[in-house]
């Protein structure tokens, strides 16, 4: 059956005037085979293979904005959590060192982000996870495109407590070196860690991973905005199924560069991750397509239920046009790259404890959340155990990427710059859990019958 | 020679002249225009032009930039995507 005038001009409409793109495409590379007894020869490969593929990356993913007339907005490289490779070079320097190698070969090639400068310590940590992550405040500071992570946790295994308790001292010491606490805004401690997660900041490339894989992000929260501004008049079932029907097609539109980016490459096709992932350009906030479902501002009550329905409706679009949906796959809401996020913060419709509920039924955690830089090491500690444990217990991926901001008081803004917004500081609870906290150790895996 | 289809969209104000200017730089370039359909959409005229890329020789970022020349002088936006997009988007 031809194409009709009508479903051009939507297609066409969607790049044109709701923002539609792919969000990101990442490459996952294997660095396992870049080890080396030689330090400097060990970083030259990593050099040489970080830069090279992302060279391939950038070159390919060009080609398919202009022959798909979709902008593809970030070309990132996601490689094999690092402590893992650096087990026999496992000192403080020689992680600063990696990290910049890193740095300088993502730099070379035009990529904006490498990811995967983290560690798996779920069940414990390694002396290399212990100095990958006192390396960090240095890392985040003295780098400018690398990303961290850690998963502390999983439905399997419960979490590792005391791998949450470093995060707090290191976050605190990361913001003091960094403008603004911005290199805070380049880490995440996760909880059920995708291996092909293709966004930041938390993309690795898994252990369980092939030499390279190619993994896609696409977004389009405008068009999902778009569509239900559109249908004021439907009830919940007609919402949720023309939600349904346009994120079919922007998935579908994903899974046909990526994989065509893959072939180009010569490297397999990974996964789609259907995020909706806002960014700060107006109309490009999935905080505006609640208030388009009816809801006042991100935050007031129906909220929750709201993002529930919307991120069902998201996965069975994206289920029905993919076979390999992946990654983290839930709605992001990061505070301070949506601006109808931040307009709820101002407007205290949207507190850290009602973000906290928004993430149990849809997001991947407490995103991009700036909080007083005076907070205790061990109530940041506390707000990422809490998060945390809404992953392990509903099986599912949560993260935290907190930004202690020195200096300043809840109420406050702080600009970050670029894609990562502008924080408006959020009031944290008074209320000490340090001596819940102190006693560390692991918090048992759950039940995972008796499920109420 | 087996057909490269992709859709060339122009999407604005309806004026005199837009399908010769494109019609002159696609003759120029040995694309064949295969069908023309237009409708005012939303208040807007849209046009689309289905178009036989197989003879074209040029990177396709020469003809975009064209496209997008003749667009700006004319007010109007004009996108070449090639068909798979749409053949994926709106068929299952």
């Amino acid at each position: 059956m031809a194409i009709t005038v009508d479903e051009v001009f939507e297609t066409a409409a969607m790049t044109l005037y709701q923002h539609l793109d792919i969000r990101t495409t990442t490459l996952g590379l294997n660095l396992k085979d870049c080890i080396h007894s030689d330090f400097a020869k060990f970083r030259k490969r990593v050099y040489d293979c970080v830069y090279g593929h992302g060279r391939d990356l950038i070159a390919g993913a060009r080609a398919l904005e202009v022959k798909y007339g979709i902008p593809v907005v970030n070309k990132r490289i996601s490689v094999t959590p690092v402590s893992l490779i650096m087990e026999t070079h496992a000192t403080r320097s020689k992680f600063v060192a990696m990290a910049q190698t890193l740095d300088r070969a993502a730099a070379a090639a035009g990529i904006d982000f490498i990811g995967g400068f983290g560690a798996l310590c779920q069940n414990g940590l390694t002396a290399s996870d212990a100095a990958l992550i006192e390396s960090l405040p240095d890392v985040l500071s003295k780098t400018k495109r690398v990303c961290s992570f850690l998963n502390v946790g999983a439905t399997v295994c419960g979490m590792n407590v005391d791998a949450v308790n470093l995060v707090g001292p290191m976050l605190k010491k990361t913001g003091r070196l960094t403008k603004n606490a911005v290199g805070c805004a380049k880490f995440v401690v996760m909880v059920n860690a995708p291996e092909d997660n293709p966004f930041m900041a938390g993309a690795f490339h898994g252990a369980g991973c092939p030499d390279a894989a190619l993994n896609i992000g696409i977004s389009g929260p405008g068009v999902v905005r778009s569509v239900v501004e559109k249908n004021t008049a439907g009830d919940l079932s007609e919402l949720s199924e023309i939600i349904k029907r346009t994120v079919f097609k922007i998935t579908r539109a994903g899974e046909l560069i990526g994989r065509e980016l893959a072939h180009d490459l010569g490297v397999p096709f990974g996964i789609v991750d259907i995020s909706l992932a806002p960014t700060i350009a107006e109309g490009d906030s999935v905080a505006r397509i609640l208030e388009a479902f009816g809801i006042e501002r991100m935050g007031a009550p129906g909220s929750t239920m709201a993002v529930a329905l919307l991120m069902d409706a998201v996965k069975r679009g994206g289920a029905m046009a993919s076979a390999h949906i992946g990654g983290l796959s839930g709605t992001f809401i990061p505070v301070s790259e949506d601006k109808g996020m931040i307009e709820a913060v101002k407007k205290k419709a949207l507190s850290l404890e009602k973000l906290e509920a928004l993430t149990a039924v849809c997001s991947v955690g407490i995103d991009m959340a700036a909080i007083p830089g005076s907070t205790p090491e061990s109530t940041i500690n506390a707000i990422i155990a809490d998060e945390l444990a809404i992953g392990i217990i509903n099986h599912k991926t949560t993260g935290v990427r907190l930004i202690p901001v020195p200096g300043k008081k809840a109420g406050d803004a702080v600009v970050l710059g670029g894609l990562l917004g502008i924080a408006p500081v959020m009031a944290v609870n008074k209320f000490s859990s340090k001596k819940f906290m102190a006693r560390g150790g692991r918090m048992p895996a759950p039940v995972t019958s008796l499920t109420n | 020679m087996k057909k490269d289809f992709s859709f060339i969209t122009v999407i604005g104000k309806d004026q005199k002249g837009i399908v010769a200017k494109i019609s002159d730089l696609l003759f120029k370039n040995n694309i064949n225009i295969e069908d023309i359909s237009q409708k005012v959409m939303e208040g807007v005229f849209v046009m689309t032009m289905l178009v036989d890329m197989a003879g074209y020789k040029k990177p396709i970022t020469f003809l975009a930039s064209r496209l997008d020349s003749i667009g700006a002088a004319m007010g109007l936006k004009i996108q070449i995507q090639h068909e798979n997009i749409f053949k994926k988007m709106h068929r299952v």
